[in-house]
């Protein structure tokens, strides 16, 4: 019982902690261009002339 | 956006930042030509590209102008028009706070089920009262943020004396949540918070999956529009030039429209002469000459020379505003459709009122006294909310339209596969819609070094036939040449000079009623003629219609002789010479008698006739105002998205009747248990979410319908 009085804050704190990820995620914008970013990794850094 | 913040932290003095949609780029490599291409610009900050949005935001100093960045953009090989600032915010604030609302009911889901499962599991005496109190702590934030959408739309309509689905949600949470809360206090057994945050999550996702389909496919036809001038040079009564927004235009202004710029009012021609490119009204191609006294419309793009325009007409007066008025009148039945989903929330709502008021007056005359009668009649109202019924339609539809985004067609809404899904018949418009609507040259021809000097010229100009000939280069993979010199006459041609002799594009001698252009290298010259070629895969797409039971035919604007040749071609009945005032007859007609006929067109005169049908497709070269009547644009050059259209929502229609099944069946097991009192919210749970998941999972079935 008393166990709980420590598991059940963790849990709530984990959970919050998750939304406010997710919360922050939205207003910085990671989910403004799912598919160019999925794009992005191909591109090329190095060799930028190679670029068609 | 993270990257253009870092932009914005540089030096915000000086900078402005422009936005540009650019709807051909399509891989990596465009996204990283673009960006570097615009950043090795003078003046030219950074840039980032929105590959999901099609648009480049571009951060620059007030030395240049959108016009310059256009032409950057041109010469990287794209064709951009300059966006308002963000025309999509608004709906985009709507996902945005249902997906917020999503992840606070998700969160409230999870941290009450955990206490939940306890409760259930035999937790007793002090535990249970706790984790009620805990429960209910958790809950109420939770269904005070999270149900706002479904109280506001519930308000909404018991305002007008209507009723929707979002009244039995609302009723039955409420109910649930302050019998929960009655419950806690006075140290009840059972507590249903888990069973109405649940129910929260599930509707919401169904919400904002609807939510987000709209957006994504508007952003797509939102990189395809905003054509039209925005603003306009006017000349004032000193002789200098004011640039002025197209809204505060006045009849009786003289407007300067430079070369390349599209006009932003009805006008007539005061002084120069050239030729404009009207293919945003009439989805034609071909240059119109113009001259002084020439009447010419808002939308049009001036080709060569400067241009003096008197104003005659704005805004609400223009040739545009008149065709928009007519298509909406034209589209008023189309508003009056009825989703599906609200079909069966006139049935559904009252009768699950009737069964829970009932249920509370059976067990009251059965003597269970108010207490045990008010929870069975609660129960009703939490096993019987559509749950299931909220996935069933947008789970659905959501997946088909993935799956045709991934074959070219973006559909609006919902609403659109519904009715595309109920097309009996096909009418096709001609220019632009079977063919490709603009001039391919047959360049065979030529050798590699002319072909290298013809796209040197071509890309350099703006006329069509100059953009027909580019394209066809690019797509052969020829690349250009230091052709040094160029200059561009209007109505002759393009002029350069390559290796000291003197090359150009001119107009032929002996043209004759063809399209051709001529190219002269020194003293050799070849001549090219255009053609309106058909779609490739038109005899294909006709066939599979024909295989889905749908008859298609032509209705066309042009010559009767004209529209008999591509109909001989392709089998199909046709009318030549059709006004718009005709199309619109003829659909009217059909209607009357009972067909739901679908219209695939481009051109402006179109566009009435793709407000009035049942359903109506555009291409993605169409004229803005069509792209706006119609519920999908196709992009690219098959045809075949059509009919890949019409087979998806179909097969769409047939997943959601299932699913609606689905919801049927559940209930017919699940009402009776919550009439006898049998339902605990741990049973309550359990429905929920399986028939949620079973609806999910037989939607998911469609991601394949498309291939």
């Amino acid at each position: 019982m008393t166990q709980l009085t420590v598991l059940i804050p963790i849990a709530l704190l984990m959970g919050a902690a998750g939304l406010a990820a997710f919360f922050w995620a939205m207003r910085d914008g990671q989910f403004e261009d799912l598919d160019g970013a999925a794009n992005r990794i191909l591109i090329d850094d190095e060799d930028e002339d190679e670029v068609p | 956006m993270n990257a253009l913040a870092d932009i914005a932290s540089a030096d915000t003095g000086e900078l402005v930042d422009s936005r540009f949609t650019v709807p051909g780029m399509r891989c990596a490599g465009c996204i990283a030509k673009i960006e570097r291409g615009l950043s090795e610009l003078e003046g030219v900050e950074g840039a980032r590209v929105n590959f999901s949005a099609k648009r480049v935001a571009v951060r620059h100093t007030h030395t240049l102008d959108d016009a310059d960045l256009t032409e950057a953009l041109r010469h990287l090989g794209f064709e951009a028009q300059a966006a308002a600032a963000n025309p999509l915010a608004q709906d985009d604030k709507e996902t945005r706070g249902l997906l917020r609302a999503l992840a606070v009911a998700g969160f409230g889901m999870m941290n009450i089920m955990l206490l939940s499962v306890s409760v259930w599991s035999g937790a007793g005496g002090v535990t249970r009262e706790m984790f009620h109190w805990l429960s209910a702590l958790i809950a109420l934030p939770v269904v005070i943020y999270s149900g706002r959408p479904f109280f506001s739309s519930a308000a909404m309509a018991l305002r007008y004396r209507r009723t929707n689905m979002d009244v039995p949600i609302s009723i039955g949470v409420l109910l649930a949540t302050g019998l929960s809360l009655y419950e806690t206090l006075t140290g009840g057994e059972h507590a249903y918070f888990d069973g109405a945050v649940m129910l929260l999550f599930f509707l919401l996702a169904g919400r904002a999956l609807d939510s987000t389909m709209r957006n994504r496919t508007r952003a797509g036809i939102g990189a395809l529009l905003s054509k039209m001038g925005r603003n306009a040079s006017v000349i004032q009564a000193d002789g200098s030039t004011k640039r002025m927004a197209a809204k505060d235009l006045e009849r009786g202004m003289v407007t300067l429209v430079a070369a390349g710029e599209a006009l932003a009012a009805d006008g007539v021609v005061e002084q120069g002469q050239g030729a404009i490119d009207n293919a945003m009204l009439t989805g034609e191609s071909t240059p119109e000459a113009v001259s002084i006294g020439s009447t010419v419309h808002a939308g049009a793009l001036n080709l060569t020379e400067v241009l003096q325009v008197r104003i005659t007409a704005v805004a609400g007066d223009t040739a545009i505003a008149e065709i928009a008025r007519l298509m909406d009148e034209a589209g008023q039945s189309r508003s009056k459709y009825v989703r599906i989903a609200d079909r069966a929330a006139r049935l559904y709502a009252p009768a699950v009122h009737t069964l829970a008021a009932m249920a509370f007056i059976g067990w009251m005359i059965a003597g269970a006294g108010w207490h045990q009668s008010l929870i069975v009649a609660i129960a009703v109202l939490i096993i019987t909310c559509p749950c299931a019924m909220g996935l069933a339609v947008p789970a659905a539809q959501v997946v088909a339209s993935g799956a045709l985004i991934k074959r070219g067609l973006l559909v609006k809404d919902g609403s659109a596969l519904e009715r595309l899904a109920e097309v009996d018949m096909v009418l096709f418009d001609k220019t632009g819609t079977l063919t490709l609507g603009t001039p391919r040259p047959d360049i065979s021809a030529l050798d590699d070094e002319a072909c290298s000097v013809a796209l040197s010229l071509a890309q350099t100009s703006r006329h069509p036939l100059s953009k027909g000939l580019a394209d066809a280069l690019r797509a052969a993979s020829v690349s250009s040449v230091g052709v040094t010199q160029i200059s561009e006459a209007s109505g002759h041609g393009v002029t350069g000079i390559w290796q000291g002799q003197q090359v150009a594009l001119e107009r032929p001698e002996d043209g004759g009623n063809q399209i051709a252009t001529r190219l002269r290298i020194g003293s050799q010259g070849w001549t090219l003629t255009f053609a309106d070629a058909l779609r490739p895969d038109a005899a294909e797409t006709i066939a599979l219609l024909r295989g889905e039971g749908i008859e298609p035919s032509l209705i066309s604007g042009d010559r009767a002789e004209a529209v008999a040749v591509v109909a001989d071609e392709l089998g199909l009945t046709a009318i030549g010479n059709a006004q718009p005032q005709d199309k619109l007859a003829l659909l009217e007609q059909l209607k009357a008698e009972g067909h739901n006929p679908l219209m695939v067109g481009d051109g402006l005169n179109d566009g009435p006739a793709l407000a009035a049908a049942h359903a109506s497709i555009a291409p993605g070269t169409a004229s803005d105002v069509s792209q706006q009547a119609s519920d999908a644009v196709f992009i690219g050059e098959r045809l075949m998205p059509v009919a890949l259209a019409i087979r998806v929502a179909r097969r769409t229609m047939d997943i959601v009747r299932q699913n609606i099944g689905f919801a049927v069946i559940y209930n017919v097991f699940a009402v009776p248990l919550a009439l006898a009192g049998l339902v605990t919210p741990m049973i309550a749970a359990i429905a929920m979410s399986m028939s949620s998941l079973i609806v999910v999972g037989n939607s998911l079935r469609l991601a394949k319908a498309a291939q």
